[in-house]
């Protein structure tokens, strides 16, 4: 008879006590609440789909996710390359290096909800070095009555406030390629632009996919700053996904709605990150030697 | 077609050296001052232990690095401050350089390209290196997908492409190549040559691929030339030492000995030596010693005119040849002897003709 040994299970059982602590029970509340309505602690009625149908016709929910893709597109086509092309002006080596790898990381190192601070004083027509100068220049800029400014306040703090991380990123791929590379295009009589188009951006494939994915679902997932910035507004009009659940779920005390859209908010991110991932992955493929 | 000369040429790295004095070996300097002429379509080598500065020297030579002082000559005309794309050279590095996005074709027309070329004109040309390469098969596939050797033919082949070349420039380019197709591409290498007719330099620190591939080979040490010449001429009559050491399998016996009017001696028994040598020892001073390649000692086990008496360690069969390590007096010695040999280990005699035995004083040959 075949014996195994089932002491593996006695060491696996803490993590797996923890993991299904931290995550897979919460999961399954939401899960839970999402098929029930909750009228009282005491009192539950099973719904069944009923949630998730009201959701997804939900027109202020469509309105909330067309504007989430709008804003991480945008994210993304602005910090990718600006990432790039601070990383390809920074210094390689000396005190410069040090001093611009310290500043570039400085907001990184903010707490998010100090960030919306900063950018809510700093764009202030009143006091704010910005909303003070742009008014003061004549220009009408105002990020809590105007969309577009609001807009444009919260794209300006998110890339100040990520751009650094692609930068880093970039940097360090770029300080990856080994010199004989760059040689050997001295001797072919590349361009510049040649020796970034055909050396380094083929390079730094690697660390721009995970850039890519790291801003893709940090942006994606984006709360604290919009919400201490604009609250959301004007109206609805920096109202995210994030934002939205919480205000379904803390403010109006949906839970089954919440629990719901909390599940399809998920679903959306795994979708969207298995894609660009598989994607990546083929490119990747072509370039394996046969 | 070029000639290449290098004029007083010296490199530091470092941003600033200490001053330069022939007595003292100075570590901030990479490359010591040296002069020398590579003549048009000769195939060199550059021979030497890592960190002698050979690669430095190429790198001075392609373009690259900006020597310290001294200039550079190409067909006479001073190219010391241009840089590598406007120099009519090619080089092709230690480890394959190609460029991961593109076809093998793309990167064979890439230096072209670069260079204003169009269209039939540069296809051709491509056609043309890759035949040369038998590349043809792989013209149209990503070259990143390919094997090292295919990948440092494509780097050979951007620099064959160019029809302005007049010397490649080598660093160790067979380093990652299979041993199993080390010596076909060298083969490639040396048909290339014949063909093009084209000024080769090869950098490497295995002595049989810089015997086998060169007609000049430059040893270097510490930044400087210790010797330039044929395979034979490193072989029989090593200028320096460390040439007698590096060149060879083994390296040079050598044997601290002292001068007599008319012989050395080393441990009390006579050794002859040819009477240009004698002449320029009278001369000379400082530290004495015999150098004697392991191939032309003859052994036997009986006393002969002219002979030394020696003390065999161990005899051992290499197949070809028998190998035998054997002491006179204090200093060890290697043997390669016939095969047939009759040898024993115990008490034996050794015997070198004159003329095969080399005196360097100060590590330096006389005569």
């Amino acid at each position: 008879m075949k014996t195994t040994n089932q002491r593996a299970w006695l060491l696996v059982s803490p993590v797996l006590f923890c993991v299904a602590f931290s995550a897979i029970l919460p999961l399954m509340t939401v899960v839970n609440y999402s098929v029930q309505d909750i009228i009282s602690p005491t009192q539950k009625v099973f719904v069944g789909m009923e949630w998730f149908q009201a959701v997804l016709r939900d027109p202020d929910l469509h309105s909330a996710l067309s504007r989430q893709l709008l804003f991480s597109a945008a994210v993304l086509a602005i910090q990718i390359p600006l990432g790039i092309g601070v990383a390809l002006l920074m210094p390689a080596e000396g005190w410069r290096a040090s001093l611009t790898l310290v500043l570039l990381a400085l907001p990184l190192l903010i707490p998010w909800n100090v960030v919306g601070t900063i950018w809510q004083i700093f764009g202030r027509e009143d006091i704010g070095l910005l909303g003070h100068a742009l008014t003061r220049f004549g220009i009408d800029y105002n990020y809590t009555a105007n969309t577009a400014d609001a807009w444009l306040t919260v794209l300006l703090m998110d890339v100040w406030h990520w751009t650094p991380l692609v930068a880093l990123l970039c940097y360090a791929g770029l300080r990856a390629i080994p010199d004989v590379y760059y040689q050997a295009a001295r001797i072919d009589g590349a361009s510049r632009f040649a020796v970034f188009r055909f050396i380094e951006l083929p390079k730094l494939r690697g660390v721009l996919m995970i850039a890519v994915l790291l801003r893709l679902m940090d942006s994606f997932m984006i709360y604290t700053e919009p919400f201490v910035l604009t609250g959301g507004g004007p109206g609805n009009a920096t109202t995210f996904l994030s934002q939205y659940l919480t205000q379904k779920a803390v403010g109006q005390f949906d839970l089954g709605p919440a629990a719901a859209f909390s599940l399809v908010y998920f679903l959306i991110i795994l979708a969207l990150c298995f894609v660009l991932y598989n994607f990546m992955k083929q490119v990747d493929a072509k370039d394996m030697p046969q | 077609m070029a000639r290449i000369e290098l004029v007083d040429l010296a490199h530091s790295y470092s941003p600033s050296p200490a001053a330069w004095s022939h007595a003292g070996v100075d570590a901030s300097w990479a490359l010591r001052p040296m002069s020398m002429a590579w003549n048009d379509g000769g195939a060199y080598a550059l021979l030497g232990p890592s960190g002698c500065g050979k690669t430095t020297l190429l790198n001075i030579v392609s373009g690259l690095l900006t020597p310290t002082r001294g200039r550079v000559l190409l067909d006479g005309k001073d190219v010391t401050a241009l840089p590598p794309q406007q120099r009519n050279i090619a080089q092709v590095f230690q480890f394959p350089v190609i460029y991961d996005t593109m076809t093998v074709y793309d990167n064979l027309a890439f230096p072209l390209r670069n260079r204003g070329w169009q269209g039939n004109a540069t296809r051709r040309r491509v056609a043309e290196i890759a035949e040369l390469l038998e590349l043809q098969a792989d013209l149209n596939r990503r070259a990143s997908g390919l094997t090292a050797d295919a990948k440092q033919k494509i780097s050979l082949g951007r620099g064959l492409v160019r029809t302005d070349v007049a010397a490649v420039l080598f660093d160790e380019p067979l380093t990652v190549i299979d041993p199993r197709l080390k010596w076909l591409l060298r083969r490639k290498l040396k048909q290339i040559h014949q063909q093009l007719k084209l000024s080769l330099i090869y950098v490497t620190h295995d002595q049989v691929e810089a015997l086998t591939f060169a007609d000049t080979v430059v040893v270097m040490m510490q930044g400087a030339v210790v010797q330039s010449g044929t395979a034979r001429q490193l072989f029989e009559s090593p200028a320096h030492t460390f040439v007698g050491h590096f060149i060879g399998s083994p390296g040079m016996n050598f044997l601290p000995c002292t001068m007599t009017p008319d012989a050395a001696v080393v441990e009390g028994q006579r050794f002859s030596l040819t009477t240009d040598i004698l002449r320029s020892a009278r001369g000379a001073d400082g530290a004495f010693k015999l150098g004697i390649r392991p191939e032309f000692i003859h052994c036997s086990v009986e006393e002969t005119a002219d002979s030394q008496r020696i003390v065999i360690r161990s005899v051992q069969s290499m197949g070809t040849h028998t190998m035998i390590a054997a002491n006179l007096g204090p200093h060890s010695l290697w043997i390669k002897a016939e095969h047939d040999t009759q040898l024993r280990v115990g008490a034996g005699w050794m015997r070198v003709a004159p003329e095969r035995t080399l005196l360097y004083a100060n590590e330096t040959r006389v005569a």
